[in-house]
């Protein structure tokens, strides 16, 4: 009894001593300077006249401010196109990949993947690049070809082309895990779906996706704050045509250029506390909504 | 789905991620805006007896600036005074100097003793008290040395801020092969020459006579500046002076918008790769650029070399004589330094030096800022190979002296540069109504301004 006691208790120190590392880190890097933020967000400053305390004032002001909210409401609209496309090709080539149909499956996974070991600010100029109006090779094949120029980077097809680099950067992290999780479905579901007469779409669609269904959550919940948290592709793009990206074009560019161009810091964590609050809203709506459907079934 | 359940806490984590990134940057709330630490104009006078002993005192200080190869100035400084020794950081460029800077300050330590800080910068650091007044330190006595109009952005409400280091006095460089296909040898004299040209390079050639950038705010100061307009002003204390929309800044908004509206220039961001390659390929045949603009073309678009040609601004009146001002820095001192005998030394001497004047001038091709030196032959008389031999510093010079020498600034012009983004930016890039958007310009500033505690008046 004594000895399991003992043996217990050298166990859970030893889980401490593994896991202190992370927590120093955690608790320097991430919870002091969010403790940190949402006291500075209690705070209003002004250039002229100093600070003062503001209680919840800056929050009032964030889910009200028409800025802040086109942010968000641009975001919704990037949600509800732009992922269902990344997610849906993800899909069709983590099935592709694991049908074993796929001659070169090692580099076509590897191809796929490679976008997202791009930097995302690599990746942006040499979107940015091929994308130019004049000199991009995008517009000048389309001008050989008696088109004109696409014009990608206007103020009207900005969120456009901000998508496609998007897609093309997150594709191939997707795929991984859901074909990840498609691998490690057991094969015998697989020999009494051939036994019942289903063929290999059959399967894919009832046997296979049913199954990657947690995979596939976790993808949609990573694209959700993913998308919301936007930053490097406007950023860098705004250098092409600064005028298609205002400075609340995202809500974390807007939080960006609260803090270091209107000098206005309080605000800005304000806006950044009151983002991640409707982040985890979001997410958890969409999760309990899944799991609602999932257990009715 | 209870795999799920476990990852909550993570993705909640992440979506707030963003407030710890900022808040790493963040100074203090709470703190006080800091005050009297400055010694007024009419504090006494540093006698020479103390300049002696702080410049033969062992004495570190510390320099942010982004001048390439700073240091060798920097070093003739330090052949000059053996006890000081300067350290010089480049801490980033522009804004990212800026956020760093006043990140120091708001921490109360970590800043430099002297810093880089651009003509329209000086006040926004003036309001927040962290410049020294160079007064006591004998500032005035140097007045005589520098260009007026430099000098004027220095010193005023009743102190000087900082050195003037460099300057962009505003003219006009084009391609003279272009212009010739179109029958054109010179540059326009007034701004209506300026826009039969624009119409004749277009019809004849297929270029634009030069690219009017939707998101440069600095040029469209330097043409208000030009055009005698004097849209800022601020007090030192609360009120600032904010107007877009009088009958001078009416005319240049729509001369511009006939301009942009006509297609007679084309509206292309600038300083972006497909810029570069328009400047390269001859897409626009000219520049409206300062006086830093010939180095920086020639070190851009190297391959147009002897085709370029540099004039005068266009002037509203064929009579007129005047410029503007695009870009230039000084150096200021900074409040915190414990050495402002030594500091304020270091940031005049290498800015009235005429050894290291000419070596800014020549080597690092900052535009100078200082008389001797806008004199001196082996500047003056350069002939540029890349503008087919043509003597443009002695042109530059001479602009240099046509530019309006008053023209202050709002303590805020990081806001009011992206501000003019989404509103005169966006009706240039929308070739539409650009006088509706300098109105949409002035209005932000104003809102913004009463929003940081300042009265405004027009």
């Amino acid at each position: 009894m004594t000895a399991s006691h003992q043996a217990s208790r050298r166990q859970a120190r030893a889980g401490l001593f593994f896991t202190l590392p992370f927590m120093v880190v955690f608790t320097v890097m991430l919870l002091i300077p969010l403790i940190y933020a949402a006291y500075v967000s209690l705070y209003q400053s002004t250039l002229v006249g100093g600070v003062h305390f503001s209680g919840l004032a800056n929050y009032v002001q964030a889910f009200t401010d028409p800025l802040f909210l086109s942010g968000l409401a641009r975001m919704a609209l990037f949600l509800v196109i732009q992922v269902p496309i990344m997610l849906g090709l993800a899909l069709f080539i983590a099935l592709a990949l694991d049908s074993g149909r796929v001659k070169g499956a090692k580099a076509v996974r590897l191809l796929t993947f490679m976008p997202y070991a791009v930097p995302g600010v690599v990746a942006t100029l040499m979107w940015g690049y091929l994308y130019g109006d004049d000199f991009g090779p995008i517009a000048q094949v389309t001008r050989a070809i008696g088109l004109g120029s696409p014009h990608l980077l206007s103020n009207g097809n900005m969120l456009g082309s901000i998508m496609n680099v998007v897609t093309w950067e997150f594709v191939g992290y997707n795929m991984v895990i859901m074909y990840a999780a498609l691998r490690a479905i057991p094969t015998e579901l697989y020999e009494a779906a051939a036994i019942d007469g289903a063929g290999a779409i059959r399967t894919a669609l009832s046997i296979k996706v049913p199954n990657i269904r947690s995979a596939i959550m976790l993808t949609v919940i990573f694209s959700i704050i993913g998308t919301f948290q936007l930053f490097n592709e406007p950023s860098l793009m705004r250098n092409l045509n600064p005028t298609a990206i205002d400075n609340a074009y995202t809500p974390n560019f807007y939080a960006y250029n609260l803090a270091f161009v209107n000098q206005d810091v309080n605000y800005a964590a304000a806006i950044a506390f009151a983002l991640g609050l409707f982040i985890a809203i979001i997410s958890y709506i969409v999760q309990l909504s899944t799991s609602r459907r999932g257990a009715t079934r | 789905m209870t795999s799920f359940s476990r990852r909550n806490l993570l993705f909640a984590g992440a979506g707030v991620m963003s407030a710890a990134a900022l808040s790493a940057c963040s100074p203090t709330a709470g703190q006080a805006p800091k005050g009297g630490s400055t010694p007024s104009s009419s504090a006494s006078t540093i006698t020479d007896a103390e300049r002696q002993k702080a410049l033969n005192t062992p004495t570190n200080l510390t320099f942010w600036t982004w001048v390439p190869n700073i240091k060798d100035e920097v070093a003739l400084f330090m052949k000059a005074y053996p006890n000081i020794k300067v350290d010089v950081q480049n801490v980033g460029q522009g804004a990212a100097h800026y956020q760093k800077m006043r990140t120091a300050l708001k921490a109360g330590k970590g800043a430099p003793d002297v810093s880089q800080v651009e003509f329209q910068y000086v006040n926004s650091f003036t309001l927040t008290k962290d410049l020294l007044d160079l007064t006591p330190y004998g500032a005035a006595s140097l007045q005589s040395q520098f260009v007026p109009w430099t000098w004027g952005q220095v010193a005023f409400n009743g102190g000087i801020w900082s050195v003037p280091q460099d300057s962009g006095p505003m003219g006009n460089l084009f391609r003279s092969d272009i212009m010739s296909k179109a029958g054109i040898t010179a540059g326009a004299t007034t701004w209506d020459e300026y826009m039969t040209q624009a119409q004749t390079v277009r019809s004849k050639t297929s270029s634009y006579i030069s690219n009017f950038a939707p998101t440069q705010a600095g040029v469209m100061i330097a043409l208000l500046w030009q055009a005698g307009s004097k849209p800022f002003g601020y007090d030192g204390k609360q009120s600032v002076k904010i107007n877009l929309t009088d009958s001078v800044a009416n005319k240049v908004a729509t001369y511009w918008q006939n301009m942009v509206k006509q297609d007679l220039v084309s509206v292309d961001p600038d300083f972006n790769d497909a810029w570069y390659q328009g400047l390269a390929k001859g897409k626009y045949a000219g520049w409206l650029t300062a006086a830093w603009g010939p180095v920086f073309l020639q070190g851009t678009v190297a391959k147009t070399s002897g085709k370029w040609h540099a004039a005068k601004l266009p002037q509203w009146s064929a009579s007129d004589d005047v410029t503007g001002n695009w870009g230039g820095s000084t150096n200021a001192v900074l409040t915190p330094t414990q050495y402002p005998i030594a500091a304020y030394e270091l940031a005049t001497w290498i800015n009235t030096n005429l050894q290291s004047t000419l070596m800014f001038a020549n080597t690092q091709s900052l535009f100078p800022t200082t008389k001797d030196t806008l004199s001196d032959p082996g500047f003056v008389d350069a002939k540029s190979s890349f503008f087919g031999g043509q003597q443009v510093n002695k042109l530059f010079s001479q602009i240099s002296t046509t530019v309006d020498p008053s023209f202050p600034w709002l303590p805020f012009m990081d806001y009011a540069y992206s501000s003019y983004n989404d509103t005169v930016g966006k009706a240039i890039s929308a070739k539409g109504d650009l006088v509706s958007g300098m109105a949409a310009w002035e209005k932000a500033l104003t809102t913004y301004a009463k929003s940081q505690g300042f009265t405004v008046t027009q």
